[in-house]
């Protein structure tokens, strides 16, 4: 199939190649795959929130018909089918707590939805069945339901352990300094902002089927994950399995926002149940599963102080956050909230900057990376907290932004931050201007006045956010700095064939990102070729061996980067070939729209895709040459990349009944150079939608016996497209000076600017009730509360 | 989100449906667009030993008819069929609207008005609407036909007079005219009501939906509309009789509140002033 024309190369808006086979249902994602006699996981999973295991009884469950096995937490230990727990690959500090994570809890269970038996069955059906008969037995120890009651530290989430807290992490090089400035402070606020816990609702849920070679000895797991690579090498540790052993497939992945780059139980049971069983083992997660059993997103409590001078200019930032990890420590949990703490000043310069993260352990669901994962929990409290500043001081939401830009709103490279990294490259009053100027902020807050003046039901309220946030991730030095066990380069490899056409191998793994697209588009700009000759293989570790995935919107500025310089050291071997066919030097040789030719001399020319065949025929190669051409590149970039922008949202609020409705979306965003400026609205357009979803609608409700109640989609309420406005997009383009592509990330910048922006707008619209904040979501019945509170009582 | 095993039997007609019914029981339930009853199974809230399909069964069951100042509408007649009936709109535009803001299109392809009321769920729209417009529901079972008064029909939550072995067949409506209106608050498109209001024939008929553990009239509202009241006053009187339930989306007093000032919405965008 055809979808592109003949310059569809870096820049241009071409239709996603993936698309096709997704949309007629061609692609296949895991559970779409089948292998015969393959058995499927039932998993029993605990209904208390904190309690010691006393029986569990599994005779009439094995007793069901097409019952292959049941397996308690203890009888799996003792098979030792497992030779660590469960990974975290950040221990952020050396003495954080760390409580082993079973995929099956052996004796304690630590929070709902945790494993405490698993079937295998020969039908889904029977293994839902089955899982209704196995009867447990608990006594219950007291669940620490919530950050607050962890913080408290009265009742332990791990009783072991004698105290909630996971680690304290801190940035504070002067908090003499940081107090001095408060107390010399013309203005000064105060905030505490909740961010409520998020369920990442990925549209394919997750799910795996591990396929056994019982002669050939090795195993394939197939997995709904954004992180193949990194489950192989984890997969290998955590199981004892030789890791050349084991082979990772993520087929069509859909969507995964962080949910997918764990390394769950699921997994580790598929492998070496289905190793143990010498058949496929198979388990696809209900939504209400997923609740329980995926980690969830957020889960913070922040307390951010700012204060300025008399002209709103800040003077210190001190920020303390109170992290809920959940009940255990999975891949990243403990990292997550750092991730944002180099942002907590966001665009702005502040002489004094102190930040303290203490990471605390609750019964429930273990929190991870969920889009954005730390950088909008950060941007959110320094946007807000902004807004509040302004109130106090007197001035527009806009003018506070201008008096404290980085470099006074002008552009600036290699800018050091109080947190002691540097920002690659910015330019912040552009962004502000033209969304300004887009959403006609002027025309707005004359309706809005006009409104308050004629006491209309329906207010108006607007809301700003410039927002940077810290992407790319990352380099591997950096990485290794901040305790992360990994590094952060990726992995490519181009290869051009006998027959002219191109061949990628990416080690960053699309689920929905449309890498297929954008690498191609690379190519294609890079060699002279048609996107249509470029195929791309990946989430495939025999494939692809080598990689480390996509998360921290990496793929493009670490990972097509990589393509890019692969690409350029295939065309500096064949110029070789060609300079030998002209008989000229290689330095005469210019490369052009995919031609060789010698300068001056353009009649001799011979197009690159020409020559995969004479290096693969290998006949005439110059000497010491080798054959073919394929070339590698392992790419560690220098520095993060440091994407920015402004968005304004635009509510009208139904003072009546408290319904907020989202008018308005402009976001004017800077991600550098773009390949495919279609792919890059779709990212911020769904973004966008995510963030606005975490200011409005949505929110992880547990009961204060760590419960969680709203464990389904009528519930739990994920937006649709009829609950946003049309979202109006625009773009700078300050290049990035961490890589030579000059590209940042774009893929999480949406919801780091959407939240507070929104709940910026609803607080606009409110205030002439004097009403200061409101919590995440703006719940209609919570905005209808805080205006009859405001009125005193009278409804 | 697995149901558990159940027997299924495709009944190809009414009499079919009430033979297997009749033989299965309490272990039977009937099923017509699926799509209160199918969620229900995979959560396994219910599991009945045996589903009798009526879905597919039409002629009388399915459509609607004017007649001699009345409307007679087939059990199994789909919402969507009510939103883009022309003689719905003509003879009670309420309704064909009330249909048309049920959950998403792929709902209203599959549910059944018929569904919808021997769901007997309070936060649905159309019991609701059936309700204001005093509706007559006819259900045939093992000893024949019988016509059961809207007003009699809703007796608790997910509950109604119905019994195991009667299936409703048609739903008479008179034709209906004067001002209505239909104030439905939730916060996704799909989603049912937090809280609605239908008012029907110049407020004669006020009903509302999720205020209670049925469907139910605001008979204060109505009195007080007939006694002359305005909206505002007829209004502050719209939660005064019903106990509404406490979720995530309202506690009782916000459903409370919400009432008041959909009801003189209602009322007021039905021409009561
Ligand atoms: C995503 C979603 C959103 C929805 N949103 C809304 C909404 O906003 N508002 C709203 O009102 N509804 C909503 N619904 C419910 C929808 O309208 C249902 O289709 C309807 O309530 C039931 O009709 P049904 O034909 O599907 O009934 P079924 O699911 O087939 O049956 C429901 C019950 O009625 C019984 N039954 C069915 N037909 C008969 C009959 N003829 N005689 C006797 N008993 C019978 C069945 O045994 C069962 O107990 C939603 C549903 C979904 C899935």
């Amino acid at each position: 199939m055809t979808i592109t024309d003949e310059n569809a190369g870096i820049g241009s808006r071409m239709l996603r190649k993936e698309d096709g086979a997704l949309v007629t249902g061609e692609a296949k994602f895991v559970d779409d795959i089948h292998v015969p006699g393959e058995l499927w996981m039932g998993m029993v999973r605990s209904t208390a929130a904190h309690a010691r295991i006393v029986s569990i009884d599994a005779s009439a469950a094995k007793e069901m018909p097409g019952v292959e096995a049941v397996h308690t937490g203890a009888e799996l230990a003792a098979m030792e089918l497992w030779v660590a727990p469960l990974p975290c690959a950040w221990p952020v500090t050396d003495d954080m707590a760390n409580p082993p994570h079973w995929p099956v809890a052996p004796d304690t269970v630590h929070h709902v939805g945790e494993i405490v038996a698993v079937v295998l069955a020969d039908s889904r059906y029977g293994a839902a069945d089955a899982v209704e008969q196995v009867v447990v037995e608990y006594e219950s120890l007291a669940a620490v339901a919530s950050i607050d009651q962890a913080v408290a530290d009265t009742d332990h989430a791990h009783t072991d352990l004698g105290t909630n807290k996971a680690y304290t992490w801190a940035i504070d090089e002067d908090p003499e300094g940081t107090q001095a400035a408060f107390d010399a402070a013309a203005h000064s606020v105060t905030c505490r902002f909740e961010q409520q816990r998020l369920i990442p609702a990925a549209m394919e849920p997750r799910g795996v089927v591990a396929v056994p070679s019982p002669m050939g000895g090795d195993v394939t797991l197939y997995s709904a994950s954004q992180v193949p690579h990194i489950l192989k090498v984890m997969a290998a540790a955590t199981t004892g399995i030789p890791e050349q052993k084991i082979r990772v497939i993520a087929p069509a992945v859909g969507g995964g926002f962080g949910a997918k780059l764990n390394i769950n139980p699921d997994e580790i049971l598929a492998i070496t149940l289905a190793n143990r069983m010498g058949r496929a083992v198979r388990w696809t997660e209900s939504r209400t599963e997923a609740a329980g059993s995926t980690h969830q997103g957020r889960g913070q409590m922040q307390y951010i102080e700012l204060a300025s001078d008399s002209d709103g200019r800040l003077t210190a930032i001190r920020v303390k956050i109170d992290a809920d990890m959940g009940a255990y420590m999975m891949l990243i949990t403990p990292g997550v909230p750092l991730l944002g703490s180099f942002l907590y000043h966001g665009v702005y310069e502040t002489p004094k900057f102190s930040f303290t993260c203490e990471g605390w352990f609750t019964n429930r669901t273990p929190t991870d990376a969920y889009r954005g994962a730390g950088r909008p929990e950060a941007s959110y409290a320094i946007e807000r907290a902004m807004d509040m500043l302004s109130y106090e001081v007197g001035i527009s939401p806009e003018e506070i932004r201008r008096r404290n830009y980085i470099n006074g709103g002008e552009p600036f490279e290699m800018w050091e931050n109080p947190a002691g990294i540097s920002f690659d490259s910015g330019h912040y009053s552009p962004t502000l201007d033209r969304a300004l100027e887009m959403a006609d902020v002027a025309g707005l807050r004359a309706e809005q006045q006009r409104r308050r003046d004629a006491g209309e039901v329906k207010q108006l309220g607007i809301g700003l956010c410039t927002y940077v946030e810290i992407c790319g991730l990352a380099p591997s030095r950096a990485l290794g700095g901040l305790k992360y066990a990994a590094g952060g380069w990726e992995h490519a490899t181009v290869r051009l064939l006998p027959t002219g056409k191109v061949e990628v191998v990416s080690g960053s793994t699309p689920h929905g990102q449309g890498h297929e697209t954008s690498w191609s588009q690379i190519i294609a700009t890079k060699m002279g070729v048609s996107p249509d000759d470029v195929t791309v293989l990946h989430s495939d570790t025999a494939l692809s061996p080598l990689g480390l995935d996509t998360y921290g919107s990496r793929s493009l500025a670490v990972g097509g980067v990589a393509i890019s310089m692969a690409a350029e050291k295939v065309i500096e071997k064949a110029r070789l070939i060609a300079a030998h066919q002209f008989e000229a030097a290689p330095e005469d040789v210019e490369f052009e729209a995919g031609s060789f030719s010698v300068a001056g001399t353009p009649s001799k020319s011979v197009h690159i895709q020409e020559l995969g065949f004479v290096a693969f025929a290998a006949h005439d190669l110059p000497d010491g040459l080798e054959p073919n051409l394929q070339e590698q590149v392992s790419f560690d970039p220098p520095n993060f990349a440091f994407p920015f922008g402004t968005h304004v949202a635009v509510v009208e609020i139904d003072e009546d009944t408290g319904g907020v409705d989202l008018i308005g979306y402009f976001a004017v965003d800077d991600c550098g150079n773009q390949i495919n400026p279609l792919i890059v609205e779709g990212q911020v357009h769904g973004g966008v939608v995510q963030g606005a979803a975490q200011a409005l609608y949505e929110v992880a409700v547990y009961d204060d016996q760590a419960n969680i109640t709203n464990p389904s989609l009528m519930d739990y309420l994920v937006p649709s497209a009829a609950e946003v406005p049309s979202i109006s997009t625009d773009f700078t383009c300050t290049p990035s000076t961490t890589n030579p592509l000059g590209v940042k990330g774009v893929g999480e910048a949406g919801t780091i600017g959407s939240a507070a922006a929104v709940i910026n707008a609803v607080v606009d619209a409110l205030r002439p009730h004097g009403i200061t904040d409101m919590a995440m979501p703006a719940s209609p019945m919570r905005v209808r509360q805080a205006i009859e509170a405001a009125k005193g009582g009278a409804s | 989100m697995i149901p558990a095993a159940f027997d299924y039997v495709r009944a190809g007609s009414v009499e079919e449906a009430l033979a297997a019914l009749a033989e299965h029981g309490d272990e039977a339930k009937l099923m017509a667009g699926g799509h209160s009853l199918i969620p229900l199974m995979r959560y396994r809230l219910v599991t009945p030993g045996v589903v009798v399909d009526v879905g597919n069964l039409n002629g009388d069951l399915r459509g609607i008819g004017v007649a001699d100042g009345t409307v007679s509408i087939g059990a199994l007649t789909r919402h969507s069929e009510l939103e883009h009936s022309a003689e719905l709109a003509d003879a009670c535009p309420m309704l064909a609207h009330v249909a048309s803001v049920v959950g998403d299109p792929a709902v209203r392809h599959r549910g059944t008005l018929g569904g919808s009321l021997a769901h007997a769920d309070p936060a649905s729209d159309l019991p609701a609407a059936v309700l204001a417009l005093g509706a007559t529901l006819v259900a045939r079972g093992p000893g024949g036909q019988r016509e059961i008064a809207a007003a009699d029909f809703f007796t608790g939550f997910l509950e109604s007079v119905l019994a195991d072995d009667e299936m409703l067949t048609e739903i008479r409506l008179p034709v209906s005219g004067g001002g209505w209106n239909y104030q439905k608050f939730n916060r996704r498109a799909q989603d049912w009501a937090i809280v609605g209001v239908v008012v029907a024939e110049d407020a004669k008929g006020v009903s509302l939906v999720n205020m209670g553990s049925t469907p139910m009239r605001a008979t204060a509202v109505e009195q007080a509309v007939a006694g002359g009241a305005s909206a505002a006053d007829a209004a502050a009187m719209a939660a005064d009789d019903a106990s509404p339930p406490s979720d995530l989306n309202g506690d009782a007093e916000y459903r409370g509140h919400l009432a008041r000032v959909l009801t003189e919405r209602a009322l007021k965008a039905a021409g009561i002033a």
